[in-house]
């Protein structure tokens, strides 16, 4: 039998309702390249018992003809969703050991359609991060590496395990979740596909949280059809959520018309930043030649605050982290560290449990809200914040769909960002903006750099207007033609 | 806006983070490169302008002010450190 691991979803949907192989093959499968895969440490927990007896029971549904949409398809979860009776840990050490008794709405929606879990996957600590350093269990490691040259990359972040383990074809699809492009970033440093969908689609209850008027789960997959399947069974309506949005679920594979004649795609000039790399500029222009070759209208259009995202973010963000992050006190679960009384044993809780980047994040977010400052740092930010989703209303009575790049660079080495976290944000200032505005956003890849490593494509929607993104990335995919892989150098 | 060490010190127990004296100083710079980056923010025009506080056009949903949900003690509490017989437990607060 040929690797079932190189599969789409699709295929893999397709080859296992014809019975060329069932579900315990195809988990099998998985498995091993799960296992092979140690040295990109993609996977905090692998739970390889779980997804074989998964399968069989999978295999037995679809025996009795009771299919999902995604029965039998083998999956990573980021260790960001509460899973009942597996190990959540966030990535943090103040969650050690806990073990949730409920499983988050996403990945219940997956299980629901099917799907079979085989593990947990690495990301930044509480999702702060765009490299993946941040995690208390390691760094994740990209499967792609700089021609000739045997130096580790990061995956991006901060669903870098995600990213890394759907790469390297350990899992056919992985749940992400984007807060600032933690999403969309890590697609476009590891060549592969991934969506971030409007703010409501999918339920965030159940998944472990960072910032809330921002997080947003998303699939993460290795083509936009894989993506469009996988979206339909994440997303709906969860009264568990109180910004879950009551819409119905369209068949987002139906969008893949291949036609965008007539569609106009707007290209926003503040996205042309100083010191836009060359390469990465003739990128976004043979992505504007292809969707023009397929009868797309091109239209430039402007997005004035742009600039003032990323700053606005490191506000809002840390500000609601510092509020969601009060919960880890060392009481309820996760790590205790025993101190002289009740205030000490909470801070050396948290002092003890937290990492540096969450720690900043955390004393940023609580100054931001403090008596005297909130007005100056907070309101401010949310104030900038209506500016910067107010230039996409207006961008929006003209245009169909944004295309942009995903990020400002291919992946970069561990530590090469290290020394300054501003440094850092940087890789986010193309999808910070379609973040505090709440809209739909994919990156597809789309070419490799001169030094053989993916890039990615990003397109922006219309709130809720997952569909038309879904067209316009199906027609983008097909014309970059992105067929490379990286070479399996983790196999040993 | 620049945070002295003090400052740093009041946040850090605002936010129950222990930060050792020696650290007080480095952080306090770390934050405000941060906070001095945001400065640029005063550069935007808001007057008049309100706050976002929702993504989505939506007003907040209401139910029924009833019971959905509860009687399972033995969940809750299965991952306190420390706790026992159906409760958290905490260090001693009153003599």
């Amino acid at each position: 039998m040929s690797d079932l691991t190189k599969l789409t979803i699709a295929a893999a949907r397709d080859g296992l309702a014809k019975g060329d192989f069932s579900s315990r093959e195809l988990t099998a499968a998985h498995i091993t390249a799960m296992t092979a895969s140690k040295p990109l440490n993609a996977y905090i927990t692998e739970t390889p018992e779980q997804a074989v007896d998964a399968a069989t029971a999978s295999d037995a549904r679809r025996a009795k003809g009771e299919a999902g949409k995604l029965e039998g398809i083998p999956l990573a979860i980021k260790d960001l969703f509460c899973t009942k009776g597996v190990l959540t840990t966030a990535a943090s050490h103040i969650l050690d050991g806990f073990t949730p008794h409920y499983e988050s709405t996403v990945t219940a929606n997956l299980w629901g359609a099917g799907a079979v879990m085989l593990g947990k996957v690495n990301l930044d600590e509480f999702a702060m991060g765009s490299s993946n350093e941040t995690s208390y269990y390691g760094n994740v490691v990209n499967p792609w590496r700089r021609d000739g040259d045997e130096s580790a990359l990061v995956p991006g972040g901060s669903s870098g395990g995600s990213a890394s383990a759907v790469a390297s074809f350990s899992a056919m699809g992985a749940t992400g979740t984007d807060t600032g492009g933690s999403i969309r970033q890590p697609a476009s440093f590891t060549g592969i596909v991934g969506m971030k969908p409007t703010y409501g689609r999918c339920s965030r209850w159940g998944v472990v949280a960072f910032a809330s008027s921002l997080d947003q789960p998303g699939p993460m997959a290795r083509t936009v059809r894989d993506i469009a399947i996988m979206l339909e069974s994440m997303a709906g309506f969860d009264a568990k959520d109180s910004t879950s949005v009551n819409m119905p679920v369209p068949n987002f594979e139906n969008a893949l018309t291949g036609d965008i004649k007539g569609l106009r795609i707007g290209i926003p000039k503040e996205y042309r930043i100083d010191g836009l790399s060359d390469e990465i500029d003739a990128l976004w222009q043979k992505g504007i030649d292809w969707l023009k070759d397929a009868g797309a209208e091109i239209v430039d259009i402007s997005l004035p605050h742009t600039k003032y995202a990323l700053p606005a973010y490191y506000i809002i963000a840390p500000a609601e982290a510092s509020s969601n992050l009060a919960r880890y006190d060392g009481v309820r679960f996760g790590l205790r560290v025993e101190g002289k009384d009740l205030n000490d044993m909470y801070a050396s809780t948290r002092a003890e449990g937290f990492g540096d980047e969450v720690k900043r994040r955390l004393l940023i977010g609580t100054y931001a809200l403090s008596a005297g400052y909130y007005d100056a740092y907070y309101l401010k930010a949310q104030k900038v914040r209506a500016r910067i989703a107010e230039d996409f209303r207006q961008a929006y009575l003209n245009v169909d769909a944004i295309l942009t790049p995903t990020a400002p660079s291919a992946a970069f080495g561990f530590g090469e960002k290290g020394d300054d976290p501003l440094e850092m944000y940087l890789n986010d200032v193309f999808t910070v903006p379609a973040s505090l505005a709440g809209l739909p956003g994919i990156s597809v890849p789309a070419g490799l750099s001169k030094e053989g490593l993916p890039l990615g494509l990003q397109l922006l929607g219309k709130p809720f207007d997952e569909e038309t993104v879904f067209r316009v990335a199906g027609v983008l995919e097909e014309a970059a033609g992105f067929t490379a892989k990286p070479t399996d150098w983790w196999r040993g | 806006m620049s945070l002295d060490k003090a400052t740093v010190a009041k946040v850090a127990n605002l936010a129950r983070i222990k930060i050792e004296e020696k650290d007080l100083e480095p952080m306090a710079a770390e934050l405000n490169n941060i906070l001095g980056w945001v400065e640029q923010l005063g550069e935007v025009d808001t007057d008049n302008v309100e706050p976002m506080t929702s993504v989505a056009e939506m007003r907040l949903r209401w139910r029924a002010d009833e019971v959905t949900d509860g009687g399972y003690v033995e969940d809750v509490v299965a991952n306190a450190p420390g706790g026992e017989d159906g409760y958290f437990a905490v260090p001693k607060v009153i003599e």
